[in-house]
């Protein structure tokens, strides 16, 4: 606080160098306590970069989550039997239990800055936060709903047991409950997935062609490969253990865990070339388009004006309930 | 008429065929109400004004999607058919529910520029779960001891239902003008509808003469007492007599938002109800 006084010009207490002195030293007392292991707390001191790059993480995250849930809802009403309407249902509400966990946690960060969950939806509506690329696709049939709770959702599962260990506590924290949620999300993705593998010629024709189509997308749902250069951003993040895999090593992960299971169930992959090189040990396949990854989560996937439209319009639409409630809060106290 | 004090089984229900048809009639009207309010909840999926919401909301659609489950799963018993033929397979007017119930959230399709009614949805709720109370609790008594049971248990989820609809009735009612005018108008659209929720169709004399339910005056007016005590808590204005619909939704008269629900609800499992989903 001192400093920012100082800076802003409104005292002359202390010299800039002292303040240079202090912060250096909480900063190298921070780094030491990441070293440590230790979890950082969210009122603890923490530098501004880690502050911001949890902030972008975690606000993707959650937002990503809210925005997940709308592929997925698409097919809540019309899931073909009562017990999978219920299942379904109650998956949906899961990812949005999830966004609103993670969105608490980003709140918390974000409070000394000023900024609130409208800033989050602000910024989602203006483009500048963007959501996973999964969630820009279609989904066209019901074998898409399947697809998407095993192989997304189990993708997902991949990326987030890696942040369990993050050294932001509050972050670690939400995810305990949320991996243990996908978990059982992607057992109901699977469910749908082989009774639809073990079904009618129609059905298993479905399934192929939702795996065909979402192939690309879940190959770059873990992002572009480091190609042995590591970008600034995700040194930032390993440095501060805030992830501690790069986007490649959780593809092969991916990788290892879900092709033998795909090729098992006697279905393929639109890539004829990928195979695991027993010398180096990792999956060979066909990169993905990578400028098309960029293009879908700036906002020009099939459907992201879509869902932006869907989820800006519900947010208008019932502004005049969110004035209600303070309203109300205000008159009780 | 013969009294049944007890029916205890699905196996006796149907040795006697004029029972039976009372039975089903009613479980039906039971199964339909829920299973299509249930459908409107979920189409609210991801649009409830904030996050919160929504989780809890979609919570409540599960609820009642079970019971309607539950219901459909008393009617298999009886020799109807697989729950799941009877929810997706009838046609409209061959469902029993209360045209409240399908009635739109508003204007546009839930995936498609929905221009969803958040008051509407609250007075709905309220006011249909409301009179699911006092049929359920009546219900408990039901000469149909499976049917007792299963709203025994519905009651202990649906008390919070309610707990929670009334904290939103007591909210937008105390909050701003528009607000307060927006749910008022919305009682007003859901008040022309409610009364046929008292109704048990055609039957309604078996029903209740072999004690499968209370009568449904003696449900009536105990509704008019306890709510418009609560409307007095709430500080709302009595609306008056609640008033029925052109069509009979207990008489398989339906609205044409009940076809278009009953297609989304449907559109898999017609490709191929044989199939194993």
């Amino acid at each position: 606080m001192q400093a920012e006084m100082n800076q802003s010009g409104l005292t002359q207490t202390i010299s800039a160098e002292t303040i240079n002195d202090q912060q250096s030293d909480k900063m190298e007392a921070f780094l030491s306590r990441i070293d440590r292991g230790e979890r950082i707390e969210a009122d603890d001191w923490m530098p501004d970069d880690y502050r911001q790059q949890l902030i972008k993480l975690i606000t993707m995250h959650g937002i990503s989550e809210i925005m997940g849930a709308l592929p997925e809802k698409e097919w809540v009403p019309k899931a073909p039997t009562l017990r999978r309407k219920l299942a379904i249902m109650a998956k949906v509400q899961d990812e949005m239990g999830h966004g609103q966990l993670l969105l608490r946690v980003a709140e918390d960060l974000m409070a000394p800055l000023g900024k609130s969950r409208e800033d989050i939806m602000q910024d989602l509506f203006t483009g500048r936060l963007k959501f996973h690329n999964v969630f820009h696709m279609e989904a066209p049939t019901w074998a898409d709903a399947g697809v998407i709770g095993w192989l997304v959702d189990g993708a997902a599962i991949i990326t987030q047991t890696m942040s369990l260990d993050s050294s932001y506590a509050p972050y670690g924290r939400a995810l305990q409950r949320i991996c243990a949620e996908e978990k059982f999300h992607a057992q109901h993705g699977e469910s749908i997935v082989l009774e639809l593998a073990e079904g009618t010629d129609a059905q298993r024709q479905m399934l192929q062609e939702a795996i065909t189509r979402w192939w690309p997308s879940l190959l770059m749902f873990f992002g572009p490969p480091e190609n042995g250069g590591i970008t600034s951003n995700q040194q930032l993040n390993m440095r501060y253990k805030i992830r501690t895999q790069t986007n490649e090593e959780l593809r092969q992960a991916f990788l290892t865990k879900y092709v033998p299971r795909i090729f098992h169930l006697g279905f393929t992959l639109p890539d004829e070339t990928i195979h695991f090189d027993e010398e180096s040990k990792m999956w060979v396949y066909q990169q993905p388009n990578w400028e098309e990854f960029k293009q879908i989560v700036k906002g020009n996937g099939p459907r992201s004006a879509h869902r932006l439209n869907l989820r800006e319009m519900s947010y208008e639409e019932t502004k005049w309930v969110r004035d209600a409630i303070l309203a109300y809060g205000r008159k009780v106290g | 008429m013969v009294q049944f004090l007890q029916v205890d089984s699905a196996q006796k229900a149907q040795e006697n065929p004029e029972y039976k048809a009372a039975l089903t009639e009613l479980l039906f009207q039971l199964a339909d109400d829920d299973f299509i309010l249930a459908y409107r909840g979920s189409e609210w999926l991801g649009l409830a004004p904030h996050i919160e919401e929504d989780v809890a909301f979609s919570s409540m659609s599960q609820d009642m999607m079970g019971h309607a489950v539950m219901h459909y799963e008393l009617l298999d018993e009886l020799g109807l058919g697989k729950a799941d033929d009877l929810a997706q397979l009838r046609k409209p007017e061959e469902f029993r529910n209360v045209i409240l119930a399908e009635r739109k959230n508003g204007s546009g399709e839930y995936n498609d520029a929905p221009k969803y009614d958040w008051a509407y949805a609250i007075a709905r709720h309220f006011v249909y779960g409301s009179i699911k109370q006092v049929k359920l609790e009546a219900l408990r008594e039901s000469s149909y001891q499976k049917l007792s049971f299963v709203s025994r248990k519905m009651l202990t989820e649906h008390r919070y239902h309610m707990m929670h609809w009334q904290v939103w009735m007591k909210q937008l009612a105390n909050s701003t003008d528009d607000a307060k005018q927006k749910l008022e108008a919305a009682l007003e659209k859901v008040w022309v509808d409610a009364g046929e929720l008292f109704s048990y169709g055609k039957q309604a004399a078996t029903i209740v003469g072999f004690g499968i339910v209370a009568s449904e005056e003696s449900l009536r007016e105990k509704w008019y007492a306890s709510m418009q005590q609560k409307f007095t808590e709430i500080g709302l204005n009595w609306p008056g007599d609640l008033g029925i619909p052109a069509e009979s939704g207990r008489d398989g008269q339906h609205t044409p938002d009940l076809a278009n629900a009953l297609q989304t609800l449907s559109e898999v499992y017609v490709l191929d109800p044989q199939a194993s989903w």
